[in-house]
């Protein structure tokens, strides 16, 4: 197990590695230029797709997308922070029913039926902050005490949200909820995975993420080196709600019908899976985690009901051969912000050197001692 | 003003006296050691100081702030900072990442302006960084910026302990142990780095240590504690006279 995926993390660099090579040969304006054309480029791949792509494989591509989304959000708050949350799925049951209440109920009542489409993005948004929201209730009280008590609480959660949608008649109950027009496209997905990942990306390499890396590290030493535990943890959280709901509104759009079993304790815990096979704290782990899982349960198809056997599994396997995944604690290049990168800091380091005066501190004789 | 008063300091871990009417004036500039055998409360201090733990009575005045009831990063903020007896880096985090996380409470941008990455977090990111290396650098740990630091040896990880609590800018430093597991040759090294750091960033320090020959060696003045109470206190001359510091080393029997 460990050996296939680190063979798949190898297998992978080593692929793609004459094309690094190719890109390191150009000039820097051009590398600087590299990113957004590519960026741009699938885009346009993405709007084109309809076109080349029968609907059976759009739709796995959305779902592959929307579980990046879904992955990588939860992989802040048990990847980098290192807490275990077990209910990710309650936040995408938020924010799929509020968006879709807005793209079904709120838009057309308030006379911009013929608009929805345009709005889509903005009902995501609200679906997104409203889970956001409950992220923020669950996280203030759970995060007053340590450790294991987030699980439970998450847990609890993912409960009340399953049984709450059951109750309300108004929503449909546990019928579920209609009449969402089909607005998720694969190129709405690639946009919102490529905002979610970049937003995720610039919050994991700020203040806070190394702080969040801190509370998964040593928390009482992260506090006693003024990082404020609380607000990490809280601001965490509710990020990863927040795009757990985004996911949700997506999810929502595509599927047409959303009911309260399809954000039961079992989406919540495949979402665990491919956090934990892609790699805890690695954005490039989530994404990576997120496709492998998607695309196998597609191709398991045949298997049936026996095919969510798999996921349950994997996550056990995983948990005790190699919890940290395929890419744990690692990152893709491109994900890491030019500033961070081991060679910009050796330049840095050396034009402080040429800077100081000779006031250095007594010198330590490296690796003398046991 | 003394920088530090602590007044009737007691804690209570349930029946077990740990620290019992601890007082200390502490002026600025002033290097002071606490001995005592283990178990005698020294780390428990530092625990109360830096709200590790509440205290069950007394309180601790900082530049005239009281800090009991404080959270440990409001303390740490308000310029006290620490280093812990077993080594507590954060293992897996990058050297660097290491220095830059303790300056979280000096890094001033907001959620929103890290989430969209605004100038003010390039900014605010690159004075960070250059301040966090520059430390290394005085500390000569700048060559393993990008290591992890789990893979230093031993003596760097110490140093870089100290690096981090240096990072956020302290007033006072406490260091617990920080010759332990050390060998003559890297204690000599510790004790000349611990009074260039004092001179260079203008520290209060309070060192917790059992190596008498690096609390005899530097500390002005010493306190000495034994089953949480104070039994003696003065300059290293006196306290190695002390027939009752002696004693609690030693056992009753070799002061006969």
């Amino acid at each position: 197990m460990t050996q296939l995926l680190s063979s798949i993390r190898n297998g992978l660099s080593r692929t793609l590695a004459p094309l690094r090579a190719a890109y390191e040969s150009l000039p820097v304006p051009v590398r600087r230029w590299t990113m957004p054309a590519l960026l741009l480029l699938f885009f346009v791949i993405a709007l084109l797709s309809p076109s080349f792509l029968n609907l059976y494989w759009q739709q796995v591509l959305i779902y592959v997308g929307i579980n990046i989304i879904l992955t990588a959000s939860l992989n802040l708050v048990n990847g980098y922070m290192g807490e275990f949350s077990v209910g990710h799925a309650g936040f995408m049951a938020v924010g799929a029913y509020v968006a879709s209440i807005m793209t079904v109920w709120v838009f057309p009542r308030w006379g911009l039926r013929e608009y929805v489409p345009y709005l889509f993005p903005l009902a995501l948004l609200i679906g997104g902050l409203a889970a956001g929201l409950t992220g923020l209730i669950i996280a203030v009280p759970s995060f007053r005490t340590r450790g294991d008590y987030l699980a439970i609480v998450t847990l609890a959660w993912n409960m009340i949200v399953k049984s709450v949608l059951e109750n309300v008649d108004a929503i449909g109950g546990p019928r579920g909820f209609m009449g969402m027009q089909k607005l998720t496209s694969v190129a709405w997905v690639y946009v919102w995975v490529v905002i979610t990942i970049f937003i995720l990306r610039n919050l994991v390499y700020s203040n806070f993420g190394r702080g969040t890396l801190s509370i998964r590290e040593d928390e009482i030493a992260a506090s006693l080196v003024s990082v404020d535990t609380r607000k990490v943890k809280i601001t965490v959280f509710v990020v990863a709600s927040f795009f757990a709901g985004i996911a949700g509104g997506l999810f929502a759009h595509i599927i047409q019908f959303i009911n309260p079993r399809s954000f039961s304790i079992l989406k919540s815990t495949e979402t665990l899976v491919m956090v934990y096979l892609g790699g805890i704290g690695s954005l490039g782990g989530s994404i990576l985690g997120a496709t492998i899982y998607t695309v196998l349960l597609e191709l398991l198809r045949p298997l049936q009901v026996w095919r969510w056997v798999i996921g349950p599994l994997l996550l056990v396997f995983l948990m005790i051969f190699r919890p940290r995944g395929i890419m744990g604690m690692r990152e893709w290049r491109f994900l890491i912000p030019p500033e961070e990168r081991p060679e910009v800091i050796d330049a840095l380091k050396e034009r402080i050197r040429k800077k100081r005066g000779p006031a250095v501190a007594p010198a330590a004789s490296v690796g003398a001692s046991e | 003003m003394p920088l530090l008063q602590i007044r009737g300091l007691t804690h209570y871990f349930g029946g077990l006296r740990a620290v019992h009417d601890f007082n200390l004036d502490l002026e600025p500039g002033e290097l002071i050691g606490i001995i005592g055998p283990n178990g005698a409360g020294k780390t428990t201090v530092f625990n109360l100081i830096t709200g590790v733990y509440r205290p069950t009575e007394g309180e601790i005045l900082f530049n005239g702030h009281h800090l009991v009831g404080k959270r440990s990063d409001q303390i740490v903020s308000m310029g006290i900072a620490r280093t812990f007896q077993t080594i507590r880096l954060f293992r897996d985090l990058s050297v660097l990442d290491n220095v830059r996380i303790a300056r979280f409470a000096r890094t001033r941008y907001g959620v929103p302006v890290a989430l969209f990455r605004l100038p003010k977090y390039l900014r605010e990111e690159a004075k960070s960084q250059e301040q966090a290396l520059e430390l290394l650098d005085l500390l000569g740990l700048a060559d393993q910026a990008n290591w992890v630091a789990s893979s230093l040896p031993y003596g760097l990880q110490r140093r870089l302990e100290i690096a981090r609590a240096l990072a956020t800018e302290p007033r006072l430093l406490l260091l617990d142990e920080p010759a332990a597991g050390m060998n003559p040759g890297e204690i000599a090294e510790l004790m000349e780095l611990i009074q260039w750091i004092r001179r260079r960033f203008d520290l209060t320090i309070i060192l917790i240590e059992h190596q008498m020959r690096v609390v005899m060696g530097i500390c002005e003045r010493i306190k000495v504690l034994d089953f949480g109470e104070t039994i003696a206190e003065g300059t290293p001359a006196e306290i190695q006279n002390n027939p009752r510091v002696i004693e609690a080393y030693l056992g009753e029997e070799a002061v006969v």
